[in-house]
C-alpha cells in the first residue's frame, strides 16, 4: 500500500515541480524549433537597410513590408533575377521522377524481403546497411570522376539515379515493415484463386499499402528536394539545372542582401513544410514503426 | 487475422513434391523482384566503393580524369603516408569525433526531454509535435542560413539582443571565431566558438529525430508497469529512472549509433555555416576539399576510405553488443 504522504515530501514536490515546469518546457522547445522559421518570413520581407538598422525588431511595422525580395529571387536571370522559377522546376521534376522511380524498384524489393524466402535474403540487408554505411561524400568521389569522364556529370536523369540508390534502402525498410501487417491469409486466398504472384500484388497487396506507399514516396520527395551535396558537385558547373538547395546555397556566392536569402530560403521551405503538415502521421508512423517494439 | 476467407493450402505429407516446388518457385520470385533493388545499389554504392578504395592508392589529380582507365596503373601507399604523417588529418579527425559524438548526445538529451514533455496528452498536442519535427524536416540549406543569419555580427538577432540587452561589449562572430572565452563567476574560460554552434546546431536541427522514435517506444511501454509504480509510491523521477529509462535503453542505443554515423557523415551543416574554418574543419569536408580544392583523387578517397573504416569498426561493436539481443539464448 502507497504511505501516507506528508504535505512537503519528496512525491509533492516533484509532482507540484513538475506541473509547473511542463508547459515550461513545452513552451521552450516549441520556441525554439519555430522561432528560426519565424525569423526567416520576416526577415524575407523586410527591407535590408532597415534591418542593418534594428536587427533585434522582430515584429515590423506593417507599412516596411514588401515583395521586392521575392520579386529578386523568382525573375530570371535575363531580366536581373536569379531565376529560382526555373529551379523550382527543376527541383520538382527531378524530386517527382525521383519517387517514381524509387517507389517503382521498392515495392518489388520490399514485397520480396518480407513475403518470399528466397536464397540470400539474410544477405540483402547486408547491401542495404551500407548504403547508409558510406559516408556520400565517398560514393560521390567515384560517381563524379566516372560521369565526369563519361561527359554526362551536369545532366538531371544522372542525379536521379543517383537519389535513388540513396533513397532506396529507406523505401524498402518502410514499406516492408508496412507488408508485414498485411495479413499473408488474404495473398493466398488470391493465389488459390489463381493469380499470379504479379497478380497477387497488384491487385490485393497494393490496394492494401496505398497509404503507405504515399507515406515513403512523400518521404523519397522530401529528401531528393532537400539534398545538397550530390547537386553541388554534379550541377554546380551548370546554372540551367540547378536545384532550389542549390541555387540558395550559391546566393551567398555573390553581393546578396540577407533578405534575399531569406527570401530564397523561404521558396525552398515552404513547398516541404506544406508537404510535411498534410501527410505528418501518415509519415512518422511508417519510420517508427520498427521502434515500438524496442 | 488467422480465420482465412479460403482455406490456405495446408502442407501435407502426401504433397511433399508440390511444396518443394512452391519454395523453388517461392524463391525464384523473390530473387527476381529484389534483384532491380540489388542491381542498382551494386551498381550505384558497391562497385563505386571498390573503386574509391583502388582511387586510394593511386596518385591521381583531377585533371587526368579524361585519359583515365578505368582501373588505373600504379598503385602506392603515398596518400595514406601523406595522411598518416599530417597533424592536419589528426586535428580534422579529432574536430569530427568532437563533432559526432556531442552532436549525437545532445540530439538525444533534447529528444529525450521533447519526448517525456510531450508523452501525456494536452489541448494541441498533436499541433506542438508536428512543429517540434520541423527542423528536421526543413531542407538544410535554408536552415543553415537562417542560423548565419541569426548570428550574424552585423545584422543577426542573437547580437543585437547581445549587445542591447546583455551587456556585450561587442558582437561575437559566432561562425568565424576559432576561440573565445567565456567569463563564469569571474573566471574565464576558453571555448572553441564555433566548433560550439555547429555542434549545437546539429542537435539541433537533429533532436526532432530522437524524439519522434523515443515517442513512439514511450507510447508502447505498458501503463500497468508505470500504475503499479505510483500506487507503490514512487516519484516520477523515480519512475523514469526505473521504469521507463529501462525500457527505452534499446532504442537510445539504436538511435545513438544511427545518429553518430549520421553526424560522422555530414557535410552539407559544417560546408554551409563555416565552410569547415575557425577550428571546424572535419573528415567530410576535407574531402569535399582535397576534391574540388586541390583536385587530388586520390588524398580525398584516402580519407573517405580512413571514414568508412571507422563506422565498419563502430558497426561491428554494436552488432557484438546489441544486434543479437532478440536471438534466442
Amino acid at each position: 500500500m502507497s504511505a501516507p504522504r506528508k504535505k512537503w515530501s519528496r512525491y509533492a514536490i516533484e509532482v507540484q515541480a513538475l506541473k509547473l515546469l511542463r508547459p515550461l518546457g513545452i513552451a521552450f522547445f516549441v520556441i525554439i524549433t519555430v522561432f528560426p522559421f519565424y525569423y526567416m518570413v520576416m526577415l524575407s520581407l523586410r527591407d535590408i537597410s532597415a534591418v542593418i538598422d534594428a536587427p533585434g525588431a522582430l515584429f515590423p511595422s506593417f507599412s516596411e513590408l514588401s515583395t521586392a525580395a521575392y520579386e529578386r529571387v523568382l525573375k530570371s536571370s535575363d531580366d536581373g533575377g536569379e531565376g529560382f522559377l526555373r529551379f523550382l522546376v527543376n527541383s520538382a521534376v527531378l524530386a517527382a521522377a525521383t519517387v517514381v522511380v524509387t517507389l517503382a524498384v521498392s515495392i518489388l524489393g520490399a514485397y520480396a524481403v518480407s513475403r518470399l524466402d528466397f536464397f540470400g535474403r539474410r544477405t540483402v540487408h547486408f547491401l542495404f546497411l551500407s548504403v547508409y554505411l558510406f559516408p556520400p561524400i565517398l560514393l560521390a568521389i567515384p560517381l563524379f570522376v566516372a560521369f565526369s569522364k563519361l561527359g554526362l556529370r551536369g545532366q538531371l536523369p544522372v542525379l536521379v539515379i543517383v537519389y535513388v540508390a540513396q533513397t532506396l534502402p529507406i523505401c524498402v525498410y518502410m514499406l516492408r515493415n508496412y507488408f508485414e501487417t498485411v495479413p499473408v491469409s488474404l495473398e493466398e486466398a488470391g493465389e488459390v484463386d489463381g493469380a499470379t504472384r504479379l497478380q497477387v500484388i497488384r491487385k490485393i497487396t497494393l490496394p492494401l499499402a496505398v497509404p503507405a506507399i504515399a507515406a515513403t514516396g512523400l518521404f523519397v520527395f522530401m529528401i531528393a528536394w532537400n539534398e545538397f551535396l550530390f547537386a553541388l558537385l554534379f550541377l554546380v558547373e551548370e546554372r540551367q539545372n540547378w536545384t532550389v538547395s542549390l541555387g540558395v546555397s550559391q546566393l551567398t556566392n555573390i553581393e546578396t542582401p540577407a533578405t534575399t536569402l531569406m527570401a530564397g530560403s523561404v521558396i525552398l521551405t515552404v513547398p516541404i513544410i506544406v508537404l510535411f503538415l498534410f501527410a505528418e502521421r501518415l509519415m512518422t508512423e511508417g519510420l517508427t514503426r520498427g521502434a515500438e517494439k524496442g | 487475422m488467422t480465420d482465412a476467407p479460403v482455406p490456405a493450402p495446408a502442407p501435407q505429407p502426401s504433397r511433399r513434391r508440390a511444396r518443394d516446388t512452391r519454395a523453388r518457385r517461392d524463391s525464384r520470385a523473390g530473387m527476381a523482384l529484389v534483384s532491380p533493388t540489388v542491381i542498382v545499389v551494386i551498381v550505384m554504392v558497391v562497385l563505386p566503393v571498390l573503386w574509391a578504395l583502388l582511387l586510394s592508392f593511386q596518385r591521381i589529380r583531377l585533371l587526368q580524369i579524361r585519359r583515365l582507365d578505368l582501373l588505373g596503373s600504379e598503385y602506392t601507399f603515398r596518400n595514406y603516408d601523406q595522411l598518416l604523417s599530417s597533424s592536419e588529418f589528426f586535428e580534422t579527425a579529432r574536430t569530427t569525433l568532437y563533432y559526432s559524438v556531442f552532436g549525437t548526445l545532445g540530439a538525444i538529451g533534447l529528444g529525450l526531454a521533447a519526448a517525456l514533455l510531450v508523452r501525456r496528452s494536452f489541448r494541441g498536442r498533436g499541433i506542438v509535435r508536428g512543429l517540434l519535427l520541423l527542423p528536421w524536416v526543413a531542407p538544410v540549406v535554408a536552415i543553415t542560413f537562417i542560423w548565419t543569419v541569426l548570428l550574424s555580427p552585423q545584422l543577426g538577432f542573437v547580437n543585437a539582443v547581445g549587445t542591447d540587452v546583455l551587456g556585450w561589449d561587442a558582437p561575437i562572430p559566432f561562425l568565424s571565431q576559432e576561440k573565445g572565452t567565456v567569463s563564469l563567476f569571474g573566471l574565464s574560460i576558453g571555448v572553441p566558438t564555433a566548433l560550439l554552434m555547429v555542434i549545437i546546431f546539429e542537435s539541433w536541427k537533429s533532436f526532432p529525430f530522437a524524439f519522434l522514435f523515443l515517442l513512439a517506444r514511450l507510447q508502447a511501454v505498458p501503463g500497468e508497469l508505470e500504475e503499479a509504480a505510483k500506487v507503490d509510491g514512487a516519484t516520477p523521477t523515480q519512475i523514469f529512472r526505473h521504469i521507463l529509462l529501462p525500457q527505452l535503453a534499446g532504442v537510445i542505443a539504436l538511435i545513438a549509433v544511427l545518429r553518430f554515423i549520421f553526424t560522422f557523415n555530414a557535410f552539407d551543416e559544417i560546408y554551409l555555416l563555416t565552410g569547415g574554418g575557425a577550428g571546424t574543419e572535419v573528415l567530410a569536408t576535407q574531402v569535399y576539399s582535397f576534391l574540388t580544392a586541390r583536385n587530388d583523387v586520390g588524398a580525398s578517397a584516402a580519407v573517405a576510405m580512413f571514414m568508412a573504416a571507422v563506422l565498419a569498426v563502430l558497426l561491428l561493436f554494436y552488432l557484438k553488443f546489441f544486434g543479437d539481443r532478440d536471438r534466442p539464448a
